[in-house]
């Protein structure tokens, strides 16, 4: 129930939240950090409690099965396994975080806004956990329609245009997850009878390798467009410049790793020979990206879309290590949505902080600005080193897995990449150079970080220097995810243990036959 | 005490953290017993632990600090591996290091920026020491990265001129070129010995390859590849010369004494898979001769005195690169040594200088110093003196005497190689003395504004001491035959085995360079001092390639077109991202389909009647030609 109760609390949290701005606008941003730090708390509980402690063959920590429409074969399942805690941990730190950058910068409207915000957050944890496909698409849209309000209400000058565009993009992507998830419930109904969503039994579909290559079309481009892969990455640099910080931050930090997430726990599981047919062209997509991500985020003059860019490119490394096939590689993916999450969310805060306090993105005239704010500039040197992949933050660790598994696989790609490298260098010290070094041009007369600032960047400095150097925790609560092929089958250990604790529980694999 | 190895780069980690924490908070006066009393301790403790690892007689000591990651076939970890080659890295590195943090104490003493490149430099030279201690490829990376970081931070260090910034970042970018070719010769030693342990790596070697195996010679060019960034070799070479913009303490440590030579150590670390891949090594060699001299004729033409030293840094680092190349390893980490000390002195004394002189940089606005500056004098001739190779006094011409040698009498030595060195040795003597004499003699033309206190002189004066003696632990066999410092390396690198019968040259060798040595000062003196309007004929006789060698042989140019210009004008006119047109092509065809089919909708009752007449016809005309 643990894992029900952390969607309830997000959604509840936020619909009270929402009136309790009518009475007291601090009490709701109270009340915003503090359901998100239960949540956090839960999720901190669980890793110390039993995520440290997994095997490879006891993989799954949790599960929850309720029947929901049972004549259709839907239910209310969520399981956790490794990579979902890895992922609610980094959801829920970059939540709190969304909620304390909003603090001063949202004053309009603010029970709704936390109210979406918090419901973008519930939809993300239902992302992460979910193991039934219709719930999956439920949660997919429940993460979206918030995220388009967050962007279109309170974004910047262009916000409009560019709440369409993501909606639109994310939309129709969706819907064609949506087509494959229907036909794959068909199949697998008329295979063996038992028509059902859930994920475990859609795992055991025989499918042509025809059938198989579309269908998986269909759940890899609502998965790439998230991601995003170029060229259908052109939502993100208007979605993260237009969105307010916290918007930025969890657009970056979180929506873009469902993406990912969506490769490793449905496509390569569920098509598997099909993703190996397309791995090569998969590849190459994530090289064009990291390549054409890079080249465009150096002539970028709006610090938001510089980074957004710079989003594009990082998130290439993404599509090279899940399509390597090898367990470095995808430890390098994993730690990739992690680390990007905590380095890309810190860039945009910066770009926030520094909006507040100049009124204007546009690198073109800022500069000089280390000497008025010393410790903003260090921080920002911190992550602007950790996003051209500096040894000793993690980032690093990300990359380099990456690229040595990435290696194995295709050279000639991996050198490409890893030729990107020089160009995140590039574009990164561009950041430093045009913001914090040369020339005070305007003098403003800006101040140093605040106190609740420092408070939201100090520990996301220390989370990527952590990374960088103890790395191995993560490493080890993914492993089962991600070291072992029948991982997604060992669930039916746990799940047969949460059968007896749960009296509501009924299988889909044990009902009788049934026909929508 | 062995045991507290992990103490030295954890010192000035935590010094620097220190600093960069609360250090401006902090007076200098703190700033500066932290910032150098780390490395102080840090040094002090080299000597214990040098001492006891010495009289212990172990090849090794290992000291796992903790498992990094481990993923896969993949497993590092964070461990410090101390044998007699690092010992020698670490000794350099902590105490020219220490010399260097004291007299920046003075140097930077009115820099508001105090405690900030405090920060930095021990930053440095922490990431340095884990470079030289790392005993997995990983780690030795992560040292390498760092001290390309704090290059850059200090390159940058005075960041509101325009110009600092562009040389860090290009210093920053050009070694990173050479990285990611380090990096992928790294995948490549993964795939082979499914490990990235230095050792490991080491023992499997010569069992996985023969010599001249094509994987050994590709992986030996990748590594090579980051060395050459690194130390500034050809072709990545352009980064040093205009990262003088630092202050001159951080181009005395970073980018003379230890940072840039980094690629030595590596190459010298790696040598087993050079041994193997002699085709790689030979390049080693090649690239050493032509760097040596192509930047040797660069710092003929210079007016700048940090720009000078600079190109004779290159220059140098090209002799143990050829030292490397013929084999003789031991004589190329005696040749960093003893450059660490020269070089140090000379990057010193020229900040001195140029502090005493109002932050002039133009050695023709300098002049008649001789006497004015007595100690900084002095130490500037010592260290010259050392740099020319001025035979049997000075430390660089034990050094460089070696590297002729083997570069001729060598097994892989060859007469170009010889050649090249030779012509270097001269052109080396003559820049270093038109140095010499520009900067020293001569009427003075600038005033001095500021005497140099203890804390510089005092540096300056133990760093001469030890350009003149520290070559006397390694004698050639003709004059007294001392080998102190490869029998301390001997058990790690191997000697080189001379050719037949060749070693009754030596003495023949060594009479030439000694005497093209002392030519070349003559030369300098004639030109420079005897009859100055000689030199200026030279040069406007040969304004071209006087111009050609000033530019650094046009590199800059050349990257300028072929890398810089295309990607940044790539960059500059796709900013608004070609495929999104494709995007808003698709939103423009649904709006323009829109107003069509709205037109069609005006509400006039006669059109909406053609229209169905119009159809029907057409549906009747269809169905009439094409049966079904």
């Amino acid at each position: 129930m643990m894992l029900a109760s952390l969607i309830a609390i997000l959604m509840v949290g936020g619909i009270a939240a929402g009136f309790l701005a009518r009475v007291n606008q601090t009490a709701c941003r109270w009340l915003s950090l503090i359901t998100v730090t239960i949540a956090f708390g839960i999720i901190l509980f669980i890793w110390i409690d039993e995520g440290l402690s997994m095997t490879l063959t006891d993989s799954w920590l949790r599960d929850l099965y309720i029947p929901w429409i049972p004549s259709f074969g839907i239910a209310f399942h969520l399981a956790m396994d490794g990579l979902s805690l890895l992922m609610l941990a980094l959801t829920f730190f970059l939540g709190i975080l969304a909620v304390l950058v909003s603090w001063k910068e949202i004053q309009y409207r603010v029970g709704f806004f936390h109210f979406n915000l918090l419901w973008v957050l519930a939809g993300i944890t239902g992302v992460f956990l979910t193991m039934d496909l219709f719930l999956f698409y439920f949660f997919w849209e429940v993460m979206l329609i918030p995220m388009y309000f967050l962007i279109g209400i309170w974004g910047h000058e262009n916000k409009q245009y560019a709440a369409y565009k993501f909606f639109i993009f994310t939309q129709a992507s969706g819907l064609l997850m949506l087509l494959a998830i229907l036909a794959l419930y068909f199949i697998h109904g008329e295979q063996t009878g038992i028509y059902s969503f859930d994920y475990f039994a859609l795992l055991n579909t025989t499918l042509t390798p025809d059938t198989a290559r579309w269908l998986m079309c269909g759940f890899l481009i609502a998965f790439v467009v998230k991601l995003p892969v170029v060229p259908l990455h052109t939502w993100l640099p208007d979605a993260h410049t237009e969105a307010p910080t916290a918007g930025s931050v969890l657009l970056a930090g979180l929506l873009l790793k469902t993406g990912a997430y969506g490769l490793i726990r449905f496509v390569l599981p569920i098509f598997p020979e099909a993703a190996a047919s397309i791995a090569p062209i998969a590849m190459l997509l994530g090289v064009v990206g990291i390549i054409y991500g890079a080249v465009q985020a150096y002539s970028q003059t709006d610090f938001k879309r510089l980074v957004a860019y710079t989003s594009v490119s990082h998130m290439g490394f993404i599509m090279l290590g899940v399509f390597a096939f090898n367990e470095l590689a995808m430890q390098g993916v994993v730690m990739q949505m992690i680390t990007h999450g905590i380095s890309t969310g810190a860039l945009f805060i910066i770009a926030g902080v520094l909006y507040e306090r100049i009124h204007t993105r546009d690198i073109l005239r800022m500069g000089g600005m280390w000497k008025k704010v010393p410790f903003m500039g260090t921080v920002a040197m911190v992550f602007v080193m950790a996003s051209l992949g500096l040894p000793g933050l993690g980032n690093f660790i990300a990359e380099f897995m990456t690229l040595i598994g990435a290696w194995q696989a295709n050279k000639l790609l991996t050198i490409i990449a890893t030729a990107g490298l020089v160009f995140a260098t590039a574009y990164s010290l561009r950041i430093m150079q045009k913001v914090f070094l040369g020339k005070n041009i305007e003098g403003h007369g800006i101040t140093d970080l605040s106190l609740r600032e420092k408070f939201i960047l100090v520990p996301l400095c220390i989370a990527i220097i952590w990374l960088g150097l103890f790395p191995q925790q993560v490493i080890n609560t993914a492993k089962p995810t991600v070291a072992n092929g029948s991982h997604a089958k060992n669930h039916a250990a746990i799940h047969n243990r949460t059968r007896t604790d749960n009296v509501q529980y009924t299988s889909a694999f044990d009902t009788e036959r049934r026909k929508p | 005490m062995i045991k507290l190895l992990w103490l030295i780069p954890t010192l000035p980690f935590l010094s620097a953290l220190i600093l960069i924490l609360v250090g401006s908070r902090l007076s200098w006066r703190v700033a500066a017993r932290i910032g150098a009393g780390s490395i102080g301790l840090a040094a002090l403790l080299t000597i214990l632990v040098g001492y006891e690892f010495l009289s212990s007689g172990k090849d090794a000591y290992l000291h796992v600090a903790w498992n990094w990651f481990q993923a896969g076939d993949l497993s590092t970890t964070f461990a410090f591996y101390l044998d007699s080659l690092s010992m020698v890295f670490i000794f350099v590195i902590t105490f020219v290091g220490f010399l260097i943090h004291i007299y920046s104490i003075e140097f930077m003493q009115e820099d508001e920026g105090f405690s900030r490149f405090f920060a930095y430099l021990n930053l440095f030279v922490c990431s340095m020491l884990i470079l030289v201690l790392a005993d997995n490829l990983v780690l030795l990376y992560l040292g390498w990265e760092g001290v390309g970081l704090c290059s850059y931070l200090l390159i940058g260090f005075w960041y509101s001129e325009e110009k600092n910034g562009y040389a860090a970042r290009k210093a920053f970018i050009i070694t990173r070129v050479g990285d990611t070719a380090m990096a992928i010769g790294l995948f490549m030693l993964f795939t082979v010995f499914h490990t990235l342990n230095i050792q490991d790596i080491l023992t499997q070697a010569p069992l996985v390859w023969t010599t001249g195996a094509s994987m050994a010679v590709l992986i030996a060019f990748l590594l090579l590849g980051g060395a050459v960034g690194k130390s500034a070799q050809l072709p990545l070479q352009t980064w040093l010369p205009d990262a003088m913009a630092g202050p001159s303490p951080v181009s005395a440590l970073i980018h003379a004494a230890t940072m840039v030579t980094a690629g030595v150590y590596l190459i010298t670390r790696m040598h087993i898979v050079y041994e193997l891949a002699p085709l790689a090594q030979l390049w080693v060699g090649i690239i050493g001769a032509v760097t040596l001299l192509i930047a040797g004729f660069s710092a003929l033409t210079q007016f700048d005195l940090k720009r000078v030293l600079a190109y004779s840094t290159i220059s140098q680092i090209g002799y143990m690169f050829l030292a490397m190349g013929v084999g003789a390893w031991s004589a190329a980490v005696f040749h960093f040594m003893i450059h660490a000390f020269f070089k140090a002195l000379l990057f010193l004394a020229a900040g001195a200088v140029i502090m005493a002189l109002h932050h002039e940089h133009d050695m023709f606005r300098m002049g008649g110093l001789k006497n004015k500056l007595p100690t900084i004098y002095w130490t500037f001739l010592i260290g010259a003196a050392s740099l020319a190779a001025l035979p049997f006094i000075t430390a660089g011409f034990y050094s460089k005497d070696q590297i002729l040698w083997l570069a001729w009498a060598g097994e892989k030595g060859n007469l170009w190689f010889f050649l090249a060195a030779l012509t270097g040795a001269v052109v080396t003597a003559v820049y270093t003395f038109r140095m010499v004499f520009i900067t020293f003699f001569g009427e003075a033309k600038t005033k001095i504004s500021h005497v140099p206190g203890m804390r510089i002189t005092i540096p300056l004066v133990i760093l001469a001491a030890l350009s003149l003696l520290g070559g006397f632990i390694e004698l050639p066999h003709t004059l007294g035959h001392l080998t102190l410092f490869s029998d301390y390396l001997s058990p790690l690198l191997p000697s080189v085995t001379l050719k037949e019968g060749i070693e009754s040259t030596e003495w023949a060798i060594q009479l030439v360079t000694a005497a093209l040595a002392l030519g070349g000062v003559y030369f300098a003196y004639i030109l420079y001092v005897k009859q100055p309007k000689l030199s200026d004929e030279i040069k406007s006789s040969t304004f071209e390639l006087h111009q050609f060698w000033f530019r650094g042989w046009d590199f800059d140019a050349l990257y300028n077109l072929v890398f810089v210009r295309p990607f940044v004008y790539l960059s500059r006119i796709n900013k608004n991202d070609v495929i999104d047109q494709f995007y808003t092509g698709l939103v423009q065809i649904t709006e323009y389909f829109n107003t069509a089919f709205v037109k069609t909708q005006s509400g006039i009752l006669r059109w909406y009647v053609m229209g169905i007449v119009v159809g029907a016809i057409l549906i009747m005309t269809i169905s009439l030609f094409v049966q079904p």
